[in-house]
Order: structure tokens, then C-alpha cells, then sequence
């Protein structure tokens, strides 16, 4: 017999359909007012998904709410307060860095919760758009066997060049900004999207109702949209979070190596550890507080992918 | 054996040209003139004129691509825009800080990971297990720079109180000229970039042995009274060890990412490093020359691990 759990409701109605999974979530929401001790007990199941799930949501919040919890305007230079170490109210203009300020005298805090609002965007964006892109260029190889072999030589051209090599090489012909890191970011990670979008369509498109679909005279486009993309959903989710973890750490790297989005314009949690990395003997902090909060969303993001891939889909392990 | 070796590498080719494409195509599909986005704006009509010569922009499309393919197939890789150099030269000069780095890397993470992920598949869903896998969701999403930056801190800069550092963050001994100091100049770099490689490694590990763990033989091998030991390394580990072999040889491109943020921590004089100043002066041709190199390192390397598994795993043929 399976092992019958509160939140099993939950993961059918995710290989049922993302609607069903939406309608899942809600489902499951609702259990939980209805009777807190489920949440205890799945937390109790998945401690560290459920962790990683709860840290990555009041990052979010965070976010969300940085304009009021920033203590000051994360791009105000005070010249008179450079390197104010964390916490120590500063002669010269009475302020108070809880996280020390930068070499311009600009608050780490504020820069912290102002460049975790874009590093956490960025990672967002870039999953949602290659899991669109891996899912439309997945689908049309795995279906279309003529444009499978050409396709893939591309992928596999691309997938050649390390990840960031290519994003550093993409960044040097746009314009830097939070747009093009994210282009970049989303041509690199495409690829492999694809590939795992293709193996599942590969195997898809030999099911029953493909062909009963086909029988009745769907056409591509109905099959792909209606049939085959609805089933992609789970697995490219899972890759999902993994890839927008790495997009995280990738935009870092691109900062932390001159090709990412400017610090004058924007703070990111790269580029501010970026500009801290020439002062690490006399400020560690404007690198150790931004770099802390991107190691732990990021490891959030990549426990919650995992304890969603042990849930979803076992099988995907091998795959990953 | 040996068609499949050549089928293998005939099939590498096509990848190899798609490689090369993309980069030639990467600079010419900006709206523009490439000269002048390579020279920059601010550039002497001399300088425009030895870019526009260095990438041969005079001639037609389908021949400026014959060239740049015909070229590089002779190892040649154009020349550096700002020393004038030959990029081949340039690359070989700076490989062996970068080998050192990614070979002592792999090796070591290995070493570390493989018993790691043993130990996890076999208490899977204990205490053991669940630490073993949390320490490796945490290196493997801890920023390879940020974590060499805190070493730097915590070993040369305050050094637990102490006066002096307690080992080099900088620079790079060769093996030849003190193996002793190579050592200890390697000690922080490995580890920063290692724990990435590491977390890879033992994941993988464990997931495939978890898997072996429930075949029929495995509960023979218990069942005739076979030590724990032999059980888990002979009759487990060895067949688990494709995927893990695989996710190696995959995981070398992210150790190359790894290791140009690292160099550039540590001050490192190898390739990483090289690629940052040619970002940072905009020398197109290196760049270009470093992705194809690697690129096709990289390519092959999985080749050969490809072919190692039919050498590896008898029953394996091809």
C-alpha cells in the first residue's frame, strides 16, 4: 500500500493539470486554516522543502515591502560615511549602517533589500522564460523529427560553451542592464530546458491519447498546446526552481566580473559584493551581508526544487 | 569498438561547426558596424583599420566564415586587439595555472564526494543522510566568489587574530618550481571552488547508489553473508558508477565557470583571469578563442568519458 500523506491531493492534482494544481494549492491552503496541525505535520515530512519554501517566501515579502523597510535611499552617497562598520552610529552624520555602508557611504542594508528585490526577479524571469522556451522548442523537436536533428545540434553547440563564458560573451555585445542579464541568462539556460522537455515529449508523444487526439483531427497546434505542453508542466517546474537558482549565481558572477548590471544604476546582490571586493581588508561587510542573503535564497530555491522533484516525480532524479 | 569510437567522434564535428558558427555570428549579428563596436568609438582610423583587416570585414559573409573556420582548424585563432599576439599563444601561455586549479579541484572533490554519497544512499532517510545532503545543498548554491572572499578574510586578512596570514590568498607557485608552495597556494582556492564540484558529485552519488541498493543482487550479496564493505564498493558503488562518471564529466563546464571566478579571487594568472582583462579591454578575438577552446575541450572530454564507460562496464557494447 502507498503511504498515504495529508498532502497527496496536492501533488495528484499537479500531474493531473496546472489548473488542477492551482485549484491543489487553494485545496490545500484552505486544509490548513481549516486545521494548522497539517502544516506541522508536513513540515514534519519535508523539513528541509518546507524550510527552503518558508525562507524563499519572506524573502519575497522583503522585497515586496523593501521601500518601507529600507532605512535609507539604497543609492544616497554620503561621502562623509565611508566604511561605517555595522551598527556603530557615525560621527560625522549620526546614521546608523546596520550592515556597515560601501565606499561611496551608501547603506549595505538598504542596498541589500533593494538588490535582493532584482537578483530574486532575475532569477524568476529567467525560469519562467526558458521553462517557455524550453517547453515551445522542446515540443517542437521531440514532435517534429525533421527540425529535431538541426535543433539539437544547435542546443548542443551552445550547451558546449560554459554557461558563463557565453553569458559574459552575450553581455560585451548588449547593453548592461537588468533586461539584457536576464536575455543573456535565458539564451545560456535555454538548452537545457529544451532537452529535458524534449526527452519527456519523446515519450509522450507515443501515448494513447496523442493518437486519439490525432484520430479525431486535432491539429500541431492543438496537440502541442493542448496535449503535449499541459504535460511538461511538472518536470520543467522542477528545473525550474534549479534554474532559477543558478540564474541568481550567475548574475552574480557576471557582476563580480565587470560584464553584469551596472552599480551606479541598480543594485543587485552581485554587483554590490562587486564593488566591495577591492576594500575586503578594511570593509568585509559590503561583501559578506548581500553574498549571505544570495547563499541562502539560493540554497532555499535549490531544497525546495529538491523536495519538489522527490515528491513530483522520482524518476527525474536520474535525469538531473 | 572502433566504429563506434569513430561514429562518436565524426558526430562530434557537427557540434564543433555549430560552435564555432555561433561565435563568429555573435559579434556580426549586432546591428552595426563589428569594426567599429569592436574598436570602440573613440578609435584611430589606424586601429579601426587593423580590426577590420584582423577579422577580414572587407570581404563577403560566406568568405570571412570559410576563413574563420579554415583558420581555426590550423590553430589559428586570430590575434590579441590590444598586445597584437597571437590569441593561441596567449591561451597557452596562461593554461597551466588554469589545469593545476580544475585538475587538483576534480581529483580532490572526488575523492571527498564519492565516499560522502555512498554513506548517504546507505543510511538514506537518516540523520546521516539528511545532514550529508543539506551540507550539499548548501555548497552547491553558496557563491564561489563570496566564499573565496570569506576565506580570504578569515585566513590572510584577520586570520583568527593572528599577525600574519595563515596561508597565501594570492598568486600561483607552479609544481614544478616548489611542490611545497604550490600546495599551500592551491590549499584555499580548491576548497572555494571544490565544494561545488563536491555537492555535485556526492548528489549524484547517492542517488545512484540508492538505486542499485534495491536490486535483487545486492539483497543476494547480504544474504550470502557478505561484509557491509564489499557489498556497498564492490557490488554497489561499481554499478552505480556510470551516472556518476557522467555527471563528472558534465559538471567540467561548471568547474571551468567555477574556476574564472576563482582565479580572479585569488589572482590566479590563468585562463579565468585572462578572460576578465579581455572583458575588461574589450578584446573580442580572446574571448572568441577562449569559448571555442574550451567549447571543444569540453566536448571532447565527454566523448572520451563515453567511450571509458564501454571499458569500464563490460556490458557495455557498442
Amino acid at each position: 500500500m502507498f503511504k498515504q500523506t495529508t498532502s497527496n491531493t496536492f501533488i495528484e492534482a499537479f500531474r493531473e493539470s496546472p489548473l488542477g494544481f492551482i485549484i491543489g494549492i487553494i485545496d490545500y491552503l484552505i486544509s490548513i486554516i481549516k486545521n494548522p496541525k497539517i502544516l506541522l505535520r508536513n513540515i514534519k515530512q519535508q523539513p528541509t522543502m518546507a524550510s527552503g519554501i518558508i525562507i524563499i517566501v519572506l524573502m519575497i515579502i522583503i522585497s515586496l515591502f523593501s521601500p518601507i523597510l529600507m532605512t535609507y535611499d539604497p543609492n544616497d552617497v554620503e561621502m562623509d560615511d565611508r566604511f561605517q562598520p555595522p551598527g556603530e552610529k557615525s560621527e560625522e552624520t549620526g546614521r546608523t549602517y546596520w550592515f556597515g555602508s560601501d565606499a561611496f557611504g551608501r547603506d549595505i542594508y538598504s542596498r541589500t533589500i533593494d538588490g535582493g528585490k532584482v537578483s530574486l526577479f532575475i532569477g524568476f524571469a529567467v525560469a519562467s522564460l526558458s521553462v517557455l522556451l524550453g517547453a515551445i522548442f522542446g515540443s517542437i523537436a521531440g514532435y517534429f523529427r525533421m527540425i529535431d536533428s538541426v535543433l539539437m545540434r544547435v542546443m548542443d553547440g551552445i550547451m558546449a560553451i560554459p554557461s558563463l563564458l557565453l553569458a559574459i560573451a552575450l553581455m560585451m555585445l548588449l547593453q548592461p542592464g537588468v533586461w539584457t542579464v536576464i536575455t543573456a541568462i535565458v539564451i545560456v539556460d535555454t538548452p537545457r530546458m529544451t532537452r529535458v522537455a524534449r526527452a519527456s515529449v519523446l515519450s509522450l508523444r507515443e501515448q494513447v491519447y496523442i493518437e486519439a487526439a490525432k484520430a479525431v483531427g486535432a491539429g500541431y497546434v492543438r496537440i502541442i498546446g493542448r496535449h503535449i505542453i499541459p504535460n511538461l508542466i511538472a518536470p520543467l517546474i522542477i528545473m525550474g526552481t534549479f534554474v532559477a537558482a543558478g540564474a541568481m549565481l550567475t548574475e552574480a558572477y557576471l557582476s563580480f566580473l565587470g560584464a553584469g548590471v551596472p552599480p551606479s544604476t541598480q543594485a543587485t546582490w552581485g554587483n554590490v559584493m562587486a564593488e566591495g571586493r577591492g576594500f575586503i581588508h578594511k570593509a568585509m561587510w559590503v561583501i559578506f551581508y548581500p553574498g549571505l542573503f544570495l547563499a541562502i535564497a539560493v540554497t532555499s530555491i535549490n531544497l525546495m526544487g529538491d523536495g519538489l522533484r522527490d515528491m513530483l516525480d522520482p524518476k527525474l532524479r536520474r535525469r538531473l | 569498438m572502433l566504429p563506434y569510437i569513430t561514429r562518436r567522434v565524426l558526430a562530434s564535428i557537427p557540434v564543433l561547426v555549430v560552435l564555432a558558427s555561433l561565435t563568429f555570428f555573435l559579434l556580426r549579428l549586432v546591428p552595426g558596424d563589428p569594426a567599429t563596436l569592436i574598436a570602440g568609438h573613440e578609435a584611430t582610423p589606424e586601429e579601426y583599420q587593423f580590426v577590420k583587416e584582423n577579422l577580414g570585414l572587407d570581404k563577403p559573409v560566406h568568405m570571412q566564415l570559410w576563413t574563420w573556420v579554415s583558420n581555426m582548424a590550423q590553430g589559428n585563432f586570430g590575434k590579441s586587439l590590444r598586445s597584437g599576439l597571437p590569441v593561441f599563444d596567449l591561451i597557452k601561455g596562461r593554461l597551466e595555472p588554469t589545469l593545476s586549479l580544475t585538475v587538483t579541484t576534480q581529483l580532490l572533490a572526488m575523492l571527498i564526494a564519492i565516499p560522502l554519497g555512498v554513506i548517504a544512499a546507505w543510511k538514506a532517510n537518516t540523520i546521516i543522510d539528511r545532514l550529508i545532503m543539506l551540507f550539499c545543498a548548501i555548497a552547491f548554491s553558496v557563491p564561489v566568489f563570496w566564499l573565496g572572499y570569506i576565506f580570504i578574510w578569515l585566513f590572510g586578512l584577520w586570520a583568527f587574530g593572528r599577525d600574519e596570514a595563515i596561508l597565501p590568498v594570492a598568486t600561483f607557485v607552479p609544481i614544478g618550481e616548489d611542490p611545497w608552495e604550490f600546495l599551500r597556494h592551491m590549499i584555499l582556492p580548491v576548497v572555494s571552488l571544490g565544494l561545488l564540484v563536491l555537492a555535485g558529485i556526492a548528489r549524484m552519488t547517492r542517488a545512484s547508489v540508492l538505486e542499485v541498493l534495491k536490486e535483487d543482487y545486492i539483497r543476494t550479496a547480504r544474504a550470502k553473508g557478505l561484509g557491509e564493505r564489499i557489498v556497498l564498493i564492490r557490488h554497489a558503488l561499481r554499478n552505480a558508477s556510470l551516472p556518476i562518471i557522467t555527471i563528472i564529466g558534465l559538471g567540467l563546464a561548471g568547474l571551468l565557470s567555477g574556476a574564472v571566478v576563482t582565479e580572479n579571487v585569488y589572482a590566479i594568472p590563468g585562463l579565468g583571469r585572462m578572460a576578465a582583462e579581455a572583458i575588461s579591454t574589450r578584446d573580442y578575438p580572446i574571448i572568441q578563442g577562449l569559448i571555442i577552446l574550451i567549447g571543444a575541450a569540453y566536448v571532447y572530454i565527454n566523448l572520451i568519458i563515453d567511450i571509458a564507460y564501454a571499458f569500464l562496464d563490460p556490458r557495455i557494447r557498442y
